[in-house]
């Protein structure tokens, strides 16, 4: 590698408080550093916004329900793949694109890093295999815990040193980022058919109750001092006024404090907080709760959440949250997969269209964009569409551009078949609250690092971190009137450096750079008990022997291992 | 109108895709310019003209073209994929994919096509002189939209799946059908003149099959409720009328469940 010069772009930068000032910005093999010499290659970014590679919080991109999705999803590919193209592999699909495709876009959006927001314990040697085969962008994932028996048998009984040795004896042997909570307790439940829509509905058969799955995660993650807080899709997903479910669990880390050496000084991250903001009874009384949500979310610092905005498309909705899946399957009649996953987890995928003809969908595309449109602190906001639940990754630089141009908003209002219904049950339409490109910054770059624990990496323009830089053909001193030039210049990046590499020019690939495999090593007291139990329950329950269980080396050949050692 | 004569002189290798003989493709293009139109074999690039010659001129608008493809494209797929308007003809047979995703115009082989005719084809005309593959008017793998609208007339046979996730339009198969008519359908309506061996309307939610000849194995969900005189296709009939698919879901209109209809001709 060598020295490249970015020259005269408008930077911004939030981790230091830059906003569009004209700079250079210098790296140095895969850093960026001070200053380079005279013989760096020179990049003219003259009238172009430069900002750091952007941070995925959540996305389903690789394992075995984004495989299951793409298996029964064939029709996902007719007329939505590129041609073959010379020196670059085939892309292929559009909601569930292929390892490849996924790659390339998330690079020709200047994004640098994703997390695999959920990996089946059980399966992830397939989730480590799909991220390997993913080019350029650096990926971690985050194993899913909320329904898993061993955390629930200790949970109940307060032991969160057992927890904390069994999550890090599961986040090593899966090579693991941290932990994720989807539907706590229902997805256990669904093993009988059942569910838990509320927080404080016990688990059937297991003595527990979501509240104390979620507590007891967060004491565990906190005990361990893990680089990102935990992870949450809470408790009665996509119903008519779940969003008093929603603030009961947001209420959890109340009072709760972040303990850890990553700069992370929040405890929770409530994902795709657009499904989790619904008011009224039935579809019939539908209604946006953004408002309710965002205003407690504002007032309490040490949480963060992701939008999860509906982008109005046909797509595939996949989750571990297995009672959804059936239930969604029941609304729309299309072609649904189940699986449980032993003694962990379980998964549905089902394809969804967000059709703007229809009131719902509607309601659901505003109530995304409102919450970000409330959010106070852009540090805590994060856009994401749950990938590809509400809709495809590639459609984040649509949604930035809805919430810089009330003109877009009131266009794709106005398109819709029901506007004054959706007017009615929403407040979109009354928002002119237009977000800048530094507050889009925190947004997508440094807010998700910061929670992350990776802003030591991630998400900045500062020397020593990471050289992932995105040049886009927009002139933040004088934006385009036209919100489409937005969503197209962000769509492709004019040039993205990422580890210090030129992996984009004018929006395509021209390297398959050089991916890592981010992971957590978590060193805990030797714990005998807890072994114990991990031993049993192989022998007595699982399909699989122990030493079939943890990810090889071979699947991550590129790691970037972030060391824990909570007796340090 | 105008019209553009191809005419095949080199049989490909591999059997080669191309979704650019349309009328909407060749409108306003002189010979010159179509052969250069790409096609594909395999994974390789080629033009049109590399095995077609052309002549004749096209029409300013699509709609003032045709196609004559004087020759056989046993080994050509994906003629009209796509088409609007203006029509083609061809002297032969046709691969697989003739007429796939059809929006209108005419499109007339006067051989055997294979499989795949019509596939979600949107509205316009298929009529095929000899016999057809399987999936004549069938939803794209996976996908649960098939034919919307249209007409589809096979003057021969047809193989199986016809119809599948069919939610409107037409197709009338002159003479027999293997299996699978109309799987999942939520509309539309298929006639077959001949026999038909059975799993005929599995699944089905709405819409309508008649069948002149014999159903050689009923499917259990599909229950007999009265005899009705129907015009169909040209013919006038006393057929057997059963609904189903009773294991199926239904829609409900004003209170009442809409099942599918199957009509097969009483026997004098
Ligand atoms: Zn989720
Ligand atoms: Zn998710």
């Amino acid at each position: 590698m060598a020295e490249i010069l970015i020259k005269n772009g408008f930077v911004i930068d939030p981790s230091r408080k830059i906003n569009g000032d004209v700079m250079d910005i210098a790296i140095k093999d895969d850093k960026i550093v001070d200053k380079v010499g005279s013989g760096a290659k020179v990049i003219d970014a003259k009238g172009k916004v430069v900002m750091a590679g952007a941070v995925d919080v959540h996305a389903h991109v690789a394992g075995p329900k984004v495989n299951a999705g793409r298996l029964m999803r064939p029709e996902d590919k007719l007329f939505k793949s590129p041609d073959a193209q010379e020196h670059y592999r085939m892309e292929m699909g559009f909601s569930i694109p292929s390892t490849f495709k996924t790659g390339y876009d998330y690079a020709r959006m200047g994004y640098a890093f994703v997390m695999e927001a959920a990996m089946p314990p059980l399966h992830s040697p397939h989730v480590h295999e799909e991220i390997h085969d993913t080019p350029i962008i650096d990926e971690a994932a985050l194993p899913v815990f909320a329904n898993n028996w061993f955390v629930m048998e200790y949970l109940k009984n307060n032991e969160i040193e057992n927890a904390a040795a069994y999550v890090a004896w599961i986040i090593n042997a899966t090579k693991g980022y941290g932990i994720k909570l989807v539907n706590p307790g229902g997805t256990a439940a669904w093993a009988w058919g059942l569910n838990c829509l509320g927080i404080n509905d016990p688990v059937p058969y297991y003595d527990i109750t979501p509240a104390e799955i979620i507590t007891g995660l967060i004491k565990t993650n906190e005990y361990l001092g893990l680089p990102h807080s935990v992870h949450i899709h809470q408790n009665s997903l996509g119903d008519p006024g779940n969003y008093t479910v929603t603030l009961d669990s947001l209420k959890l880390a109340e009072g709760v404090k972040a303990k850890n050496k990553f700069g992370r000084d929040t405890v929770m991250h409530s994902t795709h907080i657009q499904f989790h903001s619904y008011g009224g009874d039935s579809w019939a009384n539908f209604e946006s709760k953004a408002k309710e949500v965002m205003d407690y979310v504002n007032s309490q610092k040490n949480i963060t959440v992701d939008l999860g905005c509906v982008t109005l498309d046909e797509t595939t909705t996949m989750t571990a949250d297995g009672p959804f899946e059936h239930h969604l399957n029941n609304l729309n009649h299309l072609k649904w997969a189940n699986v449980d996953v032993e003694l962990e987890t379980a998964a549905g995928v089902v394809p969804y269209v967000y059709d703007k003809n229809i009131k719902v969908c509607g309601i659901q595309w505003a109530i995304g964009l409102e919450l970000g449109l409330y959010a106070k602190d852009p540090m805590r906001t994060f856009i994401t569409t749950d990938h590809p639940n509400a809709g495809p990754f590639i459609r984040y630089p649509r949604i930035i551009k809805w919430l810089m141009s009330q003109k877009a908003r009131e266009a794709t209002l106005a398109s819709f078949k029901y506007t004054d219904k959706v007017i009615d049950a929403t407040n979109i339409h009354g928002i002119d609250r237009e977000l800048t490109l530094y507050e889009v910054a925190q947004m997508t770059r440094n807010g998700p690092a910061k929670s992350l624990g990776l802003s030591h990496m991630y998400g900045g323009l500062g020397a020593g971190l990471d050289a992932n830089v995105g040049v886009f053909n927009l002139d933040p001193k004088n934006m385009p009137s036209d919100p489409e030039m937005i969503e197209k210049a962000l769509l492709r990046a004019a040039w993205f450096i990422k580890s210090g590499q030129i992996v984009v020019k004018d929006g395509e690939i021209t390297n398959h750079g050089n991916k890592r495999t981010v992971w957590v090593n978590a060193k805990v007291k030797e714990n005998p008990q807890v072994m114990r139990d991990i031993n049993e329950k192989f022998l007595k329950n699982y399909t699989v022997a122990i030493g079939n269980y943890p990810v090889w080396d071979s699947l991550a050949p590129n790691p970037l291992v972030i060391d824990i050692d909570v007796e340090a | 109108m105008a019209t553009i004569t191809l005419k095949p002189f080199k049989t490909p290798e591999l059997i080669i895709e191309c979704n650019n003989i349309t009328p909407d493709a060749f409108a306003g293009k002189t010979p010159a310019e179509i052969a250069e139109l790409e096609i594909f074999e395999g994974k390789v690039r080629e033009k049109l003209g590399d095995f077609f010659s052309v002549t004749g001129s096209s029409g300013n608008t699509a709609a003032e073209t045709d196609i004559l493809i004087d020759g056989d494209c046993s080994r050509v797929k994906y003629l009209g994929s796509k088409m609007t308007v203006g029509t083609i003809t061809v002297n032969g047979n046709a691969d697989m994919y003739v007429g796939g995703w059809m929006k209108g115009g005419k499109i007339h082989v006067k051989g055997n096509v294979d499989s795949f005719c019509g596939i979600a084809m949107e509205g316009g005309e298929i009529e095929v002189d000899g016999n057809a593959g399987n999936y004549v008017g069938c939803a794209y793998r996976g996908d649960w939209r098939g034919m919307r609208g249209g007409t589809i007339h096979i003057h021969g046979s047809a193989g199986n799946d016809i119809g599948t996730f069919m939610l409107g339009g037409t197709i009338i198969i002159d003479k027999n059908a293997f299996i699978h008519v109309s799987t999942h359908a939520e509309g539309g309506t298929v006639v077959i003149k001949g026999d038909v061996e059975g799993r005929v309307g599995g699944q089905m939610v709405k819409g309508d099959i008649y069948v002149f000849g014999n159903v050689q194995y009923m499917l259990p969900g599909f229950k007999e409720i009265d005899r009705v005189q129907k015009e169909i296709a040209g013919e006038s009939a006393t057929f057997r009328h059963y609904i189903g698919d009773l294991g199926e879901r239904h829609p409900k209109s004003k209170g009442k469940e809409i099942y599918a209809n199957l009509y097969v001709k009483a026997s004098a």
